[in-house]
């Protein structure tokens, strides 16, 4: 069926065709830009995200002239809904705050190139078609972009070994994860004989009506399989091996940006597969969320205990909030739709997201601005007594830190609230205990670093120098954490506005 | 300034702080000024409170209320709710009073980072007055938690050789148990929007829907016990109860002096708040159940005795003075569940006395550590020669911490067992020897440091107390003698809350109660139940004179 598209088919795309067009500009300019000019690469990776953030912008408004709440685009291959929108700026303020911290990064590396510019928004672009993609094809066209740009941005120092290897075995993982993922779509693609996760949706729902008192085995390993997938790329555990390496190796700036952006990409795509594609399988899938929730938040805290690497450490970390994030999901797909569990477990997860980005990107700037001239500047020591030597990040360490550990009243507490207060709802009174319990495991490491900084001395005393740009990126993360922290209302607000959608799964009313 | 007097003492610390950000830190003397004069400005700006608050003394319910329910985060339904009864108002005074004298306290105790030291402290003392002033919960939460990290950074920073383990015991263990107690109260908030189809953090509006619980059949009194139960860890770390005190010994050896002072002094009291403020309105019949109620009993009795007799055998003052605030912290938890009016004002009131004694007797010891840098018992004798001054203010302050009439411990400690004899006296019974063993381990320890002769030449230069230390003491001598021979204006002001929580733990059916019943009426009817009210404390009064 020849169609063509329309002006609404690409006022849709416009940010990511903008976001793509930078990209390439970026790879034509850097070769003309001599060697110690190469800061305009950044400069123009942020015009750049400027550009598709007004593009963004720009679809706001046209929706709300509409008076529609999305707009589906390229054969509903694609959807634009407050959720996608939610979850673009999110990705785009990420890939800034990354972009920010690189620069001085990269120069102390001498791989300042502008490739990992142009790259790092190809990864965005992947990122955008994973929230908006109404379509399996479309969902793993854009991971594949944003995986592929991430393994070359995990190995970027050429020279170092560390970054090589992370680059090799996230590369070699996460194309394994790949293929299962595609593997199980591909079981679903053949059941329901759609590619849309509606009609998918509605191909199980015809399922369970043909065979009303057992699941379809086949559904159930198509779905095994397309969680493993998934489960690989949120890193949930036992899918989180590769995670550590690749944090630990790849440059910090890019850890930062892995430990955000890609991770809420990848939510957005489970959000999207789970919620609106294979809602109809929530029973199944609440019992396997249970487990593999419990046993990320018990195994990630435990092995964070002993790191004494800060990346790994954070790595660590990051998983243990996968588990936190996973049990808003268990409390909202275990409830029927319209419970108030079903709301704030979904709230939880995107507030989550949201607050997630701020204090771990803030986090990794941090240990970023570590890398002097002869340290790599990720071991505990390396950030003993940094107090005396940059008081003013110390401080702010210490804001993202309490913020990681949920202590009120920082921005990370309100993810973790409405996340409980959804598995109170949804009486799960065990699970919110267990995870309470954690969240004290948490603090625990999160002092430790506290510890180094504030308590001990300093090995090296000389003064620890700040560039502009992570200054900014610093203070930016750090003024969002407090804020959010004070003054929630409005983004508790925003998310909400950005559930109107995800308040009804099903998305018929939205698909013209 | 009427309709605004909370907010104003609550935030005097914290503008005190901001201000100190931007002294360079090279500046002692100047940072050391502004954080005393701040200070000080916290504890005047709370005694307007005082005669405000006493013209209203008998009136029922919460006072100088500020802020609606749900007006800071409406799509939470958490409010900036601020208000106060005779209870917390008598917490706030006793904050703003140690507040600044640890603060002058500290003046040459802390010699390096002294910018920073007065910076986290004067947000301590903020995030401990807003404990006190919260009328929402998930605002009183904020405060419970935020208030952690400076002390977190005061026992870690200027701490003593096992700081480290100390910070970070003190941080996790509260940390635990307010966990568990931020999903008993989502529980109550979600049950509350059942029952009234409204998300609200409001104490007030918890307070009606949360005793419902216990009789509920969909939950039932199990369920019920087990919320309690949250509540119940959350508080007793803090206080501490028997078994969960293992925290405060090390914090408090660890801490530097005014931490010690502020920790005994205002931040147990935070646990014992938290029972009388939510764990006994919100849960009335669990805490009236007799096992629950045997066990609260069972562990404030053991934490008396088990607190005063490792305080016995302690080498070290300050180990010793920590240990005895486990068994002083016993009376008033054991004042709480006897659950009458008597045993809840008298546990209030040996709250603000041990906040007065112990509050002191931390003090004293820093004062000796400060000249000798050592604690050990053993490295004194004699002092009482030496340092005459200081060693009178000493036998005040102990004889006043093992409860001797005249002085204000006697008062607390009598009225609370006098309030637990009337519920049963073999409670009171076991109790008793909390009293005894405390005059033992402190007198025994005047003995060891300040009678005999100079025995260790390194004591014979010490220099008695300066002017700025004892202007320290002079507050809490004067308090320690006021609520010892003329406590009645402080039953006065607590006489409304405690009549308040009884009637709602204890309900109609309890003996004399048709006195509080008629106390928590309005005001023309209230004179009543006050005149028997201040009647039953004049009476404990005569027999206390009695007996001595």
């Amino acid at each position: 069926m020849a169609q063509n598209f329309g002006r609404v088919d690409y006022l849709m795309a416009l940010p990511i065709i903008l976001l793509t067009l930078f990209a390439l500009g970026i790879l034509l300019l850097d070769l003309m830009l001599p060697a110690h000019w190469k800061k305009i690469n950044a400069l123009t990776a942020l015009a750049g995200i400027l550009f598709s953030a007004a593009g963004v912008v720009k679809i706001q408004l046209a929706l709300n002239a509409a008076g529609v709440p999305g707009e589906s685009a390229f054969l509903n291959s694609m959807v634009v809904d407050r959720f996608t929108i939610y979850f673009w700026y999110l990705f785009l303020a990420g890939a800034a705050i990354s972009i920010l911290m690189s620069v001085r990064y990269l120069e102390i590396e001498h791989e300042n190139h502008g490739e990992f510019y142009a790259l790092l928004l190809f990864s965005v672009v992947g990122m955008m078609c994973m929230a908006a993609g109404f379509d399996v094809v479309l969902i793993f066209i854009g991971l594949e972009l944003m995986a592929i740009s991430t393994y070359v941005l995990v190995g970027f120092l050429r020279t170092d070994r560390r970054s090589n290897e992370a680059a090799l075995k996230y590369l070699l993982l996460g194309a394994f994860s790949s293929g299962i993922f595609a593997y199980g779509l591909s079981l679903f693609y053949g059941l329901t004989g759609s590619t849309s996760l509606l009609g998918i949706r509605s191909g199980l729902v015809r399922l369970a009506a043909a065979h009303p008192y057992h699941t379809d085995p086949i559904a159930v390993v198509a779905l095994l399989t397309t969680a493993t997938g998934l489960f690989f790329k949120i890193a949930a555990m036992p899918f989180h091996q590769w995670l550590p390496d690749a944090y630990e190796g790849a440059p910090t700036s890019v850890t930062g940006f892995m430990s955000v952006a890609v991770k809420a990409a990848a939510w957005a795509m489970l959000l999207r597969i789970f919620l609106w594609g294979l809602y109809p399988l929530r029973t199944v899938y609440v019992a396997l969320l249970i487990f593999i929730s419990i046993l990320t938040m018990t195994g990630a805290n435990l092995a964070a205990l002993t790191q004494s690497n800060l990346k790994r450490l954070l790595a660590y970390s990051s998983i243990a909030h996968v588990g936190y994030m996973l049990l808003g999901l268990v409390a909202l797909a275990s409830v029927a739709y319209p419970a108030p569990a079903f709301f704030d477990g979904l709230k939880g997860i995107l507030l989550y997201l949201l607050v997630y980005t701020f204090m771990n990107l803030g986090a990794f700037g941090v240990i970023a601005s570590l890398r002097q001239r002869n340290v790599i500047g990720d071991e505990m020591d390396d950030i003993a007594g940094l107090y005396f030597r940059a008081p003013t990040e110390a401080v702010l360490m210490l804001i993202f830190l309490l913020s990681l550990a949920g202590i009120p009243p920082l921005a990370g507490f309100y993810g973790k609230y409405f996340i409980f207060l959804s598995l109170i709802e949804s009486g799960h009174y065990v699970l919110a205990s267990l995870a309470v319990l954690y969240a004290v495991f948490g603090l625990y490491y999160y002092m430790r670093i506290a510890n180094q900084i504030f308590m001990r001395e300093a090995l090296d005393k000389t003064p620890l120098p700040i560039s502009v740009g992570m200054r900014l990126a610093l203070g930016v993360s750090a003024f969002a954490t407090v804020y959010i922290g004070i003054f929630p209302e409005q983004f508790i607000r925003i998310v909400n506005w950005s559930l109107g959608i995800a308040q009804t799964p099903s998305v018929a009313s939205l698909v013209r | 300034m009427h309709n605004h007097i909370l907010s104003i003492i609550l935030f005097t610390p914290l503008v005190g702080a901001l201000l100190l950000i931007f002294v360079p830190k090279e500046k002692k003397d100047a940072i050391r000024w502004i954080a005393n004069i701040f200070a000080l400005a916290g504890l005047l700006v709370s005694i307007p409170l005082v005669p405000w608050f006493w013209a209203q003394r008998f009136e029922s319910g919460f006072m100088f209320m500020e802020g609606t329910p749900n007006n800071w985060i409406p799509s939470i339904g958490a409010g900036y709710v601020l208000g106060i009864d005779g209870i917390s108002f008598l917490l706030i005074m006793l904050t703003t009073l140690l507040g600044w004298i640890s603060i002058l306290s500290s003046w040459t105790a802390i010699e390096n980072r002294v910018k920073e030291y007065y910076i986290w402290f004067l947000v301590l003392q903020t995030g401990m007055l807003g404990v006190f002033m919260a009328l929402d919960f998930f605002l009183f939460f904020v405060f419970w938690e935020a208030m952690l990290v400076p002390m977190y950074l005061l026992i870690g920073i200027w701490g003593g050789p096992r700081k480290l383990y100390a910070a970070i015991k003190f941080f996790l263990y509260t940390l635990l148990g307010s966990v568990l107690m931020l999903l008993s109260v989502l529980f109550l908030y979600f049950y509350n929007f059942h029952q009234t189809g409204q998300y609200t953090f409001s104490i007030q509006a918890l307070y009606k829907t949360a005793p419902l619980i216990f009789h509920d059949p969909a939950y039932g009194s199990t369920f019920a016990i087990l919320l309690f139960l949250a509540f119940f860890l959350a508080f007793a770390i803090k206080v501490p109860m028997f078994p969960f005190h293992t925290w405060l010994p090390d914090a408090h050896v660890e801490a530097p002096t005014a931490g010690s002072v502020i920790l005994a002094g205002v931040l147990l009291k935070m646990g014992t708040y938290g029972f009388v403020r939510f764990a006994l309105p919100f849960f009335p019949d669990v805490v009236m159940h007799p096992k629950v109620r045997g066990w609260m009993i069972f562990l404030s009795i053991v934490g008396i005795i088990y607190g005063a007799l490792v305080s016995l055998m302690q080498k070290d003052m300050k180990k010793l003075v920590a240990y005895s605030s486990v068994s002083h912290l016993g009376f008033c938890t054991l004042g709480i569940f006897a659950l009458n009016a008597a045993g809840l004002s008298g546990s209030v009131l040996q709250q603000i006395n041990h906040g007065i004694s112990t509050g002191a007797l931390f003090l004293i010891v820093g004062i000796l550590y400060e000249r000798r840098h050592t604690r050990e018992i053993s490295e004194y004798g004699g002092i009482s020669n030496i340092m005459p001054v200081y060693a009178t203010i000493t036998m005040i302050m102990f004889l006043s911490s093992m409860g001797l009439p005249l002085l204000n411990g006697f008062v607390g400690e009598f009225t609370i067992l006098q309030g637990t004899f009337m519920e049963n006296w073999k409670w009171a019974a076991w109790a008793v020897p909390g009293v005894i063993l405390a005059a033992a381990y402190l007198l025994w320890l005047y003995q060891r440091v300040f009678f005999g002769t100079v025995t260790n030449p390194k004591n014979e230069k010490l220099h008695d107390l300066t002017p700025r230390e004892l202007l320290t003491f002079a507050p809490l001598v004067i308090i320690a003698f006021w609520i010892g021979l003329y406590p009645k204006p402080f039953f006065q002001i607590l006489e409304q809350p405690v009549n308040q929580i009884v009637y709602t733990v204890r309900g109609k059916d309890y003996p004399g109660v048709q006195a509080v019943n008629a106390s928590i009426r309005p005001r023309d009817e209230a004179g009543n139940a006050a005149a028997v009210q201040t009647a039953l404390n004049q009476a404990a009064l005569n027999q206390a004179k009695g007996t001595k």
